[in-house]
Parts: structure tokens; sequence; C-alpha cells
């Protein structure tokens, strides 16, 4: 073993006259950046191994840290960058490929940022949600080309549909990527506020049967704890095709994070690394997809609606009209800023497209071949607040997904480091130490809060608008206007230009 | 500045509607009366009328009403007219010359026949044949707009006060069961006789007041099924969402009702299990044709008359009757002018349809459940 080159990306600042050598920051770093010095007597800090995940500066009972930004700096070079540096420096050591977790932190544009909305003046009214109501209802699933009535009764049932109160549900994260806790609160806040979570791709663990109609079960490559009770046992079944972090290619949970429970869950060995391939080796092709879309309706007796989730590619729309005449009921598009417990870093900075222009493209084509309202549409990958769900609307999107979002409100300070499982917010863990500071109470009361945040936002901005109903803005790009963006970025996101 | 149809321009307005329910025809001048006493609510920018059975010599053809820039794109017009129709009759529409209308364009109607061989070798119904006729017209042919295409009915419209509009056509020598009426008023100068209401498709003929904020929503699911949204009105949109509903998707008028200005969720959580499956349905699939901000709209058909208000009642409509007769206007005044002794008179509320339909109608109509108070003249 060579010296390592590596130095702190971080630099802790302990503030001595507020330090009162409780000791709480040695306890609650999992990294063992903090350590008691006996013989000293004093608390001391080696930030080599500091992820800035703020554990420590929240816990200390007296303010006295602060974690920022290590000063160190290599001579200024606008090519050759720190990260570009010390990238080298980690795969000259390892031979290996550079891993990282939550989304795309490259500085492209954020183009939701790039569009503002419409408010009514004068020639029709706005709408105060506080004194009329304010529908955000939505409905996921196939919609029949017309509606079959006899004598004021509906004779044909319409294929079956995922009820929201609130067009935002949790994304896809397995139990293995988080811990169970941080399912639990999802699962909870998702029952609470009338919208639903997803396992992802890790198997439903048998405390969460009982949320079973808040639940959308998913069906990923590895097939991990798919069976038929659990497909049974949520509203809908996601088929993954892919995610907007790592489009192309598979997943890894290595052995250690595969515990008895999560073992027992993914039905697969303690220990063993649980390996999802890149594409389903029953899926080569568009008929292969229809073939496991109508397996799994058959398994569920068409009681429930399938999705079909894809990573935002170049050639998203075309893909998306093929899922839709395949049989998908609904389509999830994640966006290249979409998170993940563990990517390949160059994998999840330099593929995919971002959701605005992947949404905006589906949409259209959808609607230039006549079959939008066949399937609905969810995109994720990176919602942040409730304006981005206005603006994914009004692009066309039924509903978003939001994963990161939740996350944070349970307490993740985006270290982007849940590869390591060392997650001291009890989120993107499997130690036993660690999960319990995760309180699934308290995480289900703040992830729900969160929707009913973006909800009184979502209504205040709907009326603002001149509308009562969510249904109303799906689609409705004349409520956008985009600025700061080229003539050809207009012409694919289908706004008009600011002041147009 | 660009003409109306590439830009949208939001307008408010004045509308009025009376209908005999036993099918007399009665003159068009009450209709103009009616109007003319909501003057201030129009700027003079945009009227226009809308009469049934006015037509009785010719009630069996497609009453084409055109407008033309010049004699060029008429003749173009007539050549595809003539490939595709059997011109019955064809003259200019008589207009009386007056002082407040002025650069009238070429005002034509041509009451014609579809060639049944080209009906049948296109493969599509006859009604559907005729409308794809109007919006290719509409959409390609520059300087010529079909502004009515029903049988036994027309639109008369023009940029004007509506009254000097009425006055213009000469609808005092019309005599109609239903006559619907318009003053609008735009928020900037198009000058475009096409831009005034009614929209009509058909026999359906809508005129409104309100400028719905569900405009963008409802446009581009109808351009999935074909409809060229040409002159970017919230009217012609809603002409289209009725021609979509009731005659391709062949639903019945309360369900129509129910797709347009749909019951609130706490409405439709306290209906029976039966009724709430049925609304949840047609929120659903029909959810895009929601028609969301204030509006007040007349819908006159061959078979009646329906007016409808926003679910949350933003623009005003009055409705009374008086024996055989149903009115609907923006201000009840313009009932009074022309009926001062009302035999009842209310305020439908909102998303509460009025619907006033022939003693011989022909249309699915049935309100099984109606624990909303939802009056048709009729029942």
């Amino acid at each position: 073993m060579t010296l390592s080159y590596l130095t702190p990306a971080f630099l802790i600042e302990r503030d001595n006259k507020r330090c009162i050598q409780c000791k709480v920051c040695v306890q609650q770093c999992a990294n063992e950046v903090h350590r008691f010095d006996e013989e000293e007597g004093e608390v001391l800090a080696d930030e080599l191994n500091c992820v800035n995940c703020q554990r420590c500066v929240v816990m200390c009972p007296t303010r006295a840290l602060s974690v920022r930004k290590s000063p160190n700096e290599f001579r200024q070079n606008a090519n050759w960058t720190a990260d570009a540096i010390k990238s080298i420096y980690i795969q000259a050591e390892t031979g290996g490929v550079l891993l990282t977790g939550m989304g795309n932190d490259r500085p492209y544009p954020i183009y939701w940022d790039h569009m503002l909305l419409n408010a009514s003046q004068v020639t029709n009214p706005s709408i105060d949600p506080l004194r009329e109501p304010m529908e955000l209802k939505t409905f996921l699933g196939r919609k029949p080309d017309s509606l079959v009535i006899e004598n004021g009764k509906l004779k044909e049932k319409i294929p079956p549909q995922l009820e929201l109160d609130i067009p935002i549900m949790f994304s896809a994260m397995s139990f293995g990527s988080i811990s169970l806790n941080a399912i639990k609160s999802l699962a909870r806040a998702a029952r609470q506020e009338g919208t639903f979570y997803n396992t992802g791709e890790g198997g439903l663990h048998k405390d969460l049967y009982e949320y079973g109609a808040n639940t959308i079960v998913q069906v990923a490559s590895g097939r991990f704890g798919v069976h038929p009770e659990y497909l049974q046992a949520g509203a809908a079944i996601e088929i993954k095709i892919g995610q907007g972090a790592k489009p192309g290619i598979g997943g890894h949970l290595p052995g250690e994070k595969v515990g008895r429970e999560v073992s027992e869950t993914r039905m697969i060995p303690e220990g063993t690394d649980a390996i999802s391939p890149a594409p389903h080796h029953d899926i080569y092709s568009i008929e292969d997809l229809s073939q496991l879309i109508y397996s799994l309706k058959e398994a569920t007796n068409y009681e429930k609606p399938v999705s079909v989730k894809i990573a935002a590619v170049h050639n998203v729309a075309a893909i998306a009209s093929g899922i839709a005449r395949a049989g998908a009921d609904i389509i999830a598009i994640d966006g290249y800023r979409g998170g993940t417990g563990a990517a390949p870093l160059r994998i999840r900075d330099n593929v995919g497209i971002p959701i605005e222009f992947a949404l905006a493209a589906v949409d259209s084509r959808l609607r230039q071949e006549g079959i939008r309202n066949q399937v609905s549409l969810v995109v994720a990958g990176s919602i942040r607040n409730s304006a981005d769900v206005v603006k994914a609307i009004a692009l066309g999107a039924d509903a978003v997904y939001i994963a990161t979002g939740a996350l944070i409100a349970l307490g993740c300070h985006m270290c982007q480091k849940c590869f390591t499982g060392k997650c001291n917010w009890g989120i993107a863990t499997q130690d036993p130490q660690l999960v319990k500071r995760l309180n699934p109470e308290i995480g289900a009361q703040r992830a729900a809060n969160l929707l009913r945040a973006w909800k009184h936002e979502i209504k205040e901005m709907l009326g603002g608008m001149g509308i009562n109903a969510i249904e109303s803005l799906r689609g409705n790009r004349l409520m956008l206007r985009g600025i700061g963006l080229t003539e050809k970025e207009l012409q694919i996101l289908g706004i008009s230009a600011v002041g147009e | 500045m660009l003409r109306e149809g590439v830009v949208r321009i939001p307008s408010g307005c004045a509308i009025s509607g009376m209908m005999n329910k036993k099918g007399k025809c009665f003159s068009g001048e009450d209709i103009i009366k009616s109007i003319a006493i909501m003057h201030d609510r129009s700027n003079g920018l945009g009227g226009g009328f809308a009469g049934y059975g006015i037509y009785p010599d010719f009630k069996d053809d497609y009453a084409f009403h055109f407008f033309f820039d010049d004699d060029t794109v008429k003749e173009t017009v007539e050549t595809l007219l003539n490939k595709q129709f059997t011109i019955i009759f064809d003259e200019p529409v008589p207009t009386r010359k007056t002082k407040a209308i002025k650069d009238a364009p070429i005002i034509w109607r041509y009451f014609v026949q579809p060639k049944s061989k080209m009906v049948i070798q296109s493969g599509i119904p006859e009604e559907e044949y005729v409308v794809k006729f109007v919006m290719k017209v509409n959409s390609e042919i520059e300087g010529a707009y079909i502004f009515s295409s029903g049988k036994n009915m027309g639109a008369f419209k023009g940029v004007g006060y509506p009254e000097d509009i009425g006055d213009f056509f000469r609808l005092d020598e019309y005599k109609g069961y239903i006559w619907t009426a318009h003053g609008r008023f735009p928020t900037n100068t198009p000058g475009w006789w096409g831009g005034a209401h009614p929209f009509t498709l058909l026999d359906i003929s809508v005129v409104h007041n309100g400028e719905i904020s569900s405009y963008g929503t409802n446009r581009r699911f109808l351009e999935m099924y074909g409809y060229k949204c040409t002159l970017q009105t919230d009217t012609e949109v809603m002409a289209y969402i009725f021609d979509y509903l009731m005659r391709r998707q062949g639903l019945s008028l309360d369900v129509v009702v129910a797709a347009m200005a749909s019951p609130l969720w706490m409405e439709i959580n306290r209906m029976d299990p039966e009724k709430r499956e049925l609304v949840k349905a047609i929120r659903a699939v029909y959810g895009s044709l929601l028609v969301n901000g204030p509006f007040s709209i007349l819908v006159g058909t061959n078979q009646g008359m329906i007016a409808l208000n926003d679910r949350i009642k933003l623009r005003p409509s009055v409705a009374a009757t008086k024996g055989d007769f149903l009115y609907v206007a923006s201000e009840e005044s313009a009932i009074r002018e022309i009926c001062p002794k009302p035999d009842k008179v209310w305020a439908p509320r909102g998303g509460e349809p009025v619907i006033g339909l022939l003693e011989n109608a022909q249309v699915n109509y049935n309100f099984a459940a109606g624990e909303n108070e939802r009056i048709a003249i009729n029942s």
C-alpha cells in the first residue's frame, strides 16, 4: 500500500469555548471522524472520513460544531479541477469504478427554474383556495376511449385506477437501499395523505403488508422478492426498466447490507450480493415487455394497473409510445437528476436527459398519436418543490414521484454517501444502531407534513391561475412561459417565451 | 397586429337566448331588443346571433355561411365545394346598409348536400364528412371562413355592436324557434368577423361569456381527435367539446354536463354508490374536458337550448319561463325587456344546467338521479 494522496474534503470547526466534551459527536458519527482523546481529555476530529452529513452539527447540544469545505486548494486550474484530480487519485488507488449516491449534482441547467407560471388578472378571477373548493384528486391508469352508460348507470367498469388525493407519490426505494424505518415512514405518510409509496426492487417486508392499499410493488430485473402474494399485496405493479440516475445499467446491493431481514424479503441467501442485471433477461424487445405486462395482469386478475418505469433517454418519446401500445397503464419517467442509493459516478453525471424535456416530448408524442388518454404519465427526477409539481403537470404529467425530497424530509442531508451503508440519519443503512435513529412515527409525520405543505402551495398556485381542479392544469402549457431559453428549447417544451 | 386565431384574445361578454319549446317560430326582433339592453357589456368589437328553424325551405340541406376576403378565394372554395357537395342553392346573405357596420367581407350562403358517393368512399359518417370539410376550409384556405354549417339554422355575426349586427343581417325578417345572441368585449382589436360569436359546428352553436382557464388542456385534448382550433377562442373549444361528447361519444346531456361542469368531489362523495361510480368515471375519463374558470354559455342545437355556468358560478346567468318560452340571459333586464312578466325567474347555480328541449326532441336525455335541482323546461 502506497501513500494515499487523498486529503479531507471538509474542515470541522469546533468552537472550544462552546464544546463541553460531552462526546455526542463521537457517538453519532458512524464514519468515526470524531474521537475522544483520553490523554488530552478532549474531543478531536480527523476529517478524512467526514462526508459532511451534518449529523454532529445538528446533534451538538452547544452548537459548537460547523463543517465547511476544506480550505485546502489545489493550484487553480479551470480544466483540472479538484474533483477531476481527486477522482484520478481514487481510481489510481483502487482500480475501481467511482461510486456515488443521490442524484446528479453537476451544474447543468435546471429547466424548472426557466419556466414561469401564469396568474389571472381582471379578465378572469383568481380563486381563493381558503374560501372555494380546490380539487387535486388524480386518477392513474388506462382510460377507455369512451364510457358505456345505460339508464344512468355505468355499464362497463373502467380499467383499474389508482386514486390519489394529491398528485405526488413516493418514488421507488428498495428495502436494502433504505432502512425499514424509512420505508415505514413513507408508507404511513402515503396512507395518511391518500397517496402511494413504491417498494423499489427489494420486495415487501412482512411488516409492510398492512400498507398494501397504498403500495406500488415493483418488479425489476433481479426479480427480488417477487411472488404471488407480493403482486397481490400492492395497489399497482411497476415494472422497472430503468432509473434516471443510472440508465442502462443494473444495480448492486453489497452482501454486507444483506442481513437476515433483507435476505428474507429479497428471497436470497444472507450475506450474498444482490445483483440486478442491466436488462430484464426476459425483455429484449417491446413485444417481450408486452408479455411481462400481461403476465402480471393475468397474475393479478386485471385488477391492478401496471406501470412501466424508464429512465429519460434520448429517444424517450418513441419508447414511451411503444410502452403505451404494449399495454402499460402508467408510464413513469425518471429524469437524469433522479436519485439513487448507489450509482457509478460517470453514469450518473453523464447519461440521460432532463425530465422536463423528456416529459414534454413524451406528452407531445402521445398526443400526436392520439393515445395520450390511454396511459398516465408520472415523472420523477428531480421534483424539488410544489412549483416543480405544478410545472410538471402543466407540461403534461398526471402526477409526480418524489424520493430525494421525501428523504430530506426524513432527515437526509444530501451527503451522497448512501452506498457506504453508514447513513448517520438512519435512512440509507441497515445497521440496527443507525436505523433506530429514525423513528417511523416521527418520520411519517414529517413526510406527511411535506405533502400537506405542498398541497397548500399547489392549491394557491392553481387558484391564482383561475383553476379549481388539477385536471384543468394537466397539459395546459399555456400556463407556462419560458425564461432564458433558446428557440429550440421552447419549441421542444411546447411553451411560449415570457412576454409572448 | 396578429389576426385573431394566431393569437388568443380574452374577452368578456353579454349573452341572451330564447326558445319556444313547441317549436313555434318567431321573429328575430326580440332577441335583438334583448341583447341591445346589455349594450354596455360589449364594446362594439363583435356581435352575433344564431337562429334555428330559419330555413324551412332548405331544412334538409346543410346551410354553409361563408366569409370571403375576395372573389378569388370564393372561386377556390366553390371549386372545392362542387367537388364534394351538390349546391342546391346559393346567394349572398341579405344585408341592410347601415351606418354602424363597416368593412364587411363577402358574405355568402350555400345550401348543400354531400355527394353520397364521396361520403361512402370516405368511409365516415355523413356528419363527420361535413365536419372535415369545415375544418379543412377554416384551417387551410386563407381568406375563407365557414361560420355556420348546420341544417335549418344559421349564425350571423360580425364586428360591431350586436344590435347593429342584427339590423345589418335583417334578422327581423327571419323566423326561428330558438334564438341566441352575443355581444362581445374583447380586450384588443382583432377586427376580424370570424372572431365574433356564435361559434358553430353542424347545428351546434355556442355563445359564451367568460375566459376559460382550462383552454390549453381542453384544446390539446380535442386536437388528439382531429379538431383544429383555428380561432383560439374559448367558444370554439366549447363547441367542439359539445360536438365530441354528444355526437362522437354519443353521451347524454347529463353526462356531458357532468364532464364539462363536474360536480365537486365533496358532492360526489355524498352520492349513492351507483351514481358515484358513474360520476367518478366521467371525471377520470373526461377530466381534460372539464371547463375551468369563469363561463356562462348558451348552446343551441336543433333539439333545444342548454345554458350552463361554471361550477362555482363566476359569471352571471339568469333564466326565466313564460308559457312555452324559455329565456336565459346574462342579466335579468335582458329578459324583462322582452318578457316583462315571466312566470318564473331564477338564477341557476354553478354547474347546474338549464335545459330547454323541444317537445318532440330526439336527444338522449336522462337525468336519472336528480337530487340537484336541475331544471328542464319540459320536465
